[in-house]
């Protein structure tokens, strides 16, 4: 158990200019459970290599507990990892994968066989422990992979995307499990996914990152109520934030010269951010052509356009919509981004604040 | 249900006839009187004299010493081939190792270096391999036999190549559970290995067993000789009115061939189950 500190983190490939991860500064408490969130290619998987020791740290530093590992091993750092194909040893049965960590670190037997028996059984993997991971399913494989970190007892745990290898049903019972665990163990934990639905499941706190730069820490409803940017505005979320050249006149942002919502800022040029799931349908809001429906039986995705920029609603209920629906939206649920730099105007809806929930 | 069409057969059992026929043949003659061979031709009917015969090239001293036995022979061999098997996956796995996970200058250069050595065979360098070993004084010894054909080009190939099939995240686990450089190669890799090292094994016994111009360079010795060589010999002697032991050299032939064809239908065995059971 340790908190984790990454400093002005960074790493440049050699042969190339660009920086794969740059100037990232992550605190992590003891017991947090971080997620690194991104498309692919921007950097999460290299950065949480960086923090198991499998690539070089270019620049900051890297601190787990008081210990600066800019320079250990990956077995001196105290770490376990998850990695997404498993990495089972093949050839060894299952207890002997989990044991083989231990066995290197010089443990007893006692202690080794205790450890695993005690994994083994927190995971449900006693019925197999002689068996050979193709003899596992998926899922059972990935528990196994987890076991293994388990019973290093490591200040920190590092999951490089361990569920995308299941379907889709196993990843969402596994994602829960990693939680419960987590949770029970109390183990730093940090976990790297492209699919931001296991983010925003899953984490204490995200960290969203763009081309190898952090553009938005923070708790999961913070992140998806005020996203810093329009890339994170469009990566969490589902369906994603529509975001629509709009312009600021008198007070009011219009979309396409209709009037939608009071705003504390100055006229000009905005881009404007809407959640499928805050626009209701509200006689006289701005006119919106229905294009396609996207049943979905509890709700349905109604996308159409307004202007011709496209956009899209949540509607939950089952009558028939006309060829054109008039949209309104809370004013505190209006979110508004430099139209050059896409950074968030934090001067939608004043004075109300983000509403209490 | 697929139709059995006669000429497909008939083309499969002759193909098959043609080449068992020789093998069988030798195993039947060796089992004649050398002069019955020698008035009525080969054999492909048993004989009465298969029992003597045996006994008599495996354990009748031969040679110009009057040392050599047809056992001592078969254990030279047996040495020659288990020596090159063993010996050349131990070294090309170690090569391949070492340039599959180190990352050093020039590997790739030097990977290729010791793939153009395909190119040259022992019978282009066996001269100065010859003067090697006769100024180091191991013409004569088991190491002259064996150590200099040793380094093996189409092994450290074979390893290379499955080496790189490994996923890297075998090698980052590893590392993360603290296995070193050597650790990781015995505790995983070879292990792993299992089924390419049969392969290579049945590939390097049979090279090994049926070298024929390198120990006849590198042995005067009598009791330094392979099979090979012994039945060369047992034919050479046209002494006189003497007829040649044609069942001794059949026998021999054919002893030559049992150990060959052990090692591939175990190691096949092995193989096999290697290659359906593993996924990775």
């Amino acid at each position: 158990m340790a908190h984790l500190s990454l400093t002005n983190v960074g790493k440049t490939y050699g042969g190339s200019a660009q920086a794969a991860v740059a100037d990232v500064n992550i605190e992590i408490k003891d017991g947090e459970f971080i997620v690194l969130v991104g498309p692919s290619g921007c950097g999460k998987s290299t950065l949480l290599r960086m923090v198991a020791g499998l690539e070089t740290i270019s620049q900051g530093e890297i601190r787990i507990g008081e210990r600066l590992v800019n320079q250990l091993d990956p077995a001196e750092r105290d770490i376990a990892m998850v990695f997404q194909n498993y990495a089972l040893y093949p050839h060894m049965s299952v207890r002997d994968n989990m044991a083989y960590g231990l066995k290197n670190r010089g443990e007893s037997k006692a202690v080794i066989e205790e450890r695993v028996a005690e994994a083994a059984r927190m995971l449900e993997l006693r019925p197999y422990l002689d068996r050979k991971p193709r003899a596992l399913s998926g899922g059972q494989r990935q528990r196994v992979a987890m076991g293994r970190a388990i019973v290093r007892q490591p200040s920190a745990f590092l999951f490089d995307e361990p569920l995308s290898n299941l379907d889709a049903k196993l990843r969402v019972s596994m994602r829960m499990e990693i939680r419960k665990l987590q949770r029970r163990l109390g183990t730093t934990s940090l976990y790297v996914t492209h699919d931001q639905l296991e983010a925003m499941t899953l984490a204490d706190r995200l960290v969203v990152l763009n081309g190898g730069r952090v553009e938005q820490i923070g708790a999961p409803l913070e992140v998806y109520r005020a996203p810093a940017s329009t890339f994170v505005a469009s990566f969490i979320g589902a369906p994603a934030m529509c975001l629509l050249d709009a312009q600021v006149e008198n007070g009011t942002v219009m979309l396409e010269g209709h009037a939608l919502a009071p705003v504390a800022q100055a006229a000009g040029p905005v881009t404007l951010g809407l959640r499928a799931e805050d626009l209701r349908i509200t006689p006289g809001g701005v006119p919106m052509r229905v294009d396609h429906i996207e049943e979905l039986g509890a709700q349905r995705i109604v996308h159409g356009y307004v202007g011709d920029q496209a956009l899209a609603m949540i509607d939950t209920s089952e009558a028939p919509l006309p060829e054109t629906v008039h949209l309104g939206v809370a004013p505190a649920r209006v979110h508004l981004f430099d139209a050059q730099s896409g950074r968030r105007i934090e001067a939608a809806a004043q004075p109300v604040a983000v509403p209490a929930e | 249900m697929q139709k059995i069409k006669p000429l497909d057969h008939l083309i499969l059992i002759l193909g098959a006839l043609f080449l068992c026929t020789p093998v069988v043949m030798a195993l039947m003659s060796s089992t004649h009187a050398a002069i019955d061979i020698h008035s009525n031709g080969l054999f492909l009917t048993p004989g009465s004299h298969g029992a003597e015969t045996y006994t008599k090239v495996l354990t009748s001293r031969g040679g110009f010493t009057g040392d050599v036995t047809g056992l001592l022979m078969l254990t030279n061999s047996m040495i020659m081939g288990l020596g090159f098997a063993i010996g050349k996956i131990a070294l090309s796995m170690m090569a391949a190792y070492a340039l599959v996970y180190f990352r050093f200058r020039f590997a790739t250069l030097i990977f290729w270096a010791i793939f153009a050595t395909l190119l040259l065979p022992l019978e282009v360098r066996i001269m100065p391999s010859y003067q090697v070993m006769s100024e180091l004084h191991l013409l004569n010894t088991y190491t002259g036999l064996i150590v200099p054909l040793l380094a093996s080009a189409t092994g450290t190939f074979f390893f290379r190549q499955f080496f790189r099939s490994v996923p890297d995240e075998l090698l980052e686990a590893a590392r993360i559970d603290g296995a070193g450089p050597v650790k990781f190669f015995i505790d995983v890799l070879v292990p792993l290995s299992k089924t390419m090292m049969a392969a290579i094994f049945i590939i390097m016994f049979i090279y090994g067993w049926n070298q024929y111009l390198w120990p006849l360079l590198m042995t005067t010795d009598e009791s330094f000789f392979t099979l090979m060589r012994g039945i060369k010999s047992i034919l050479q002697v046209w002494v006189g009115s003497q007829i040649p032991d044609y069942n001794e050299a059949f026998a021999l032939a054919v002893l030559a061939m049992v150990p060959p064809v052990a090692v591939v239908v175990i190691f096949q065995r092995m193989f096999i189950k290697g290659l359906t059971e593993s996924d990775k």
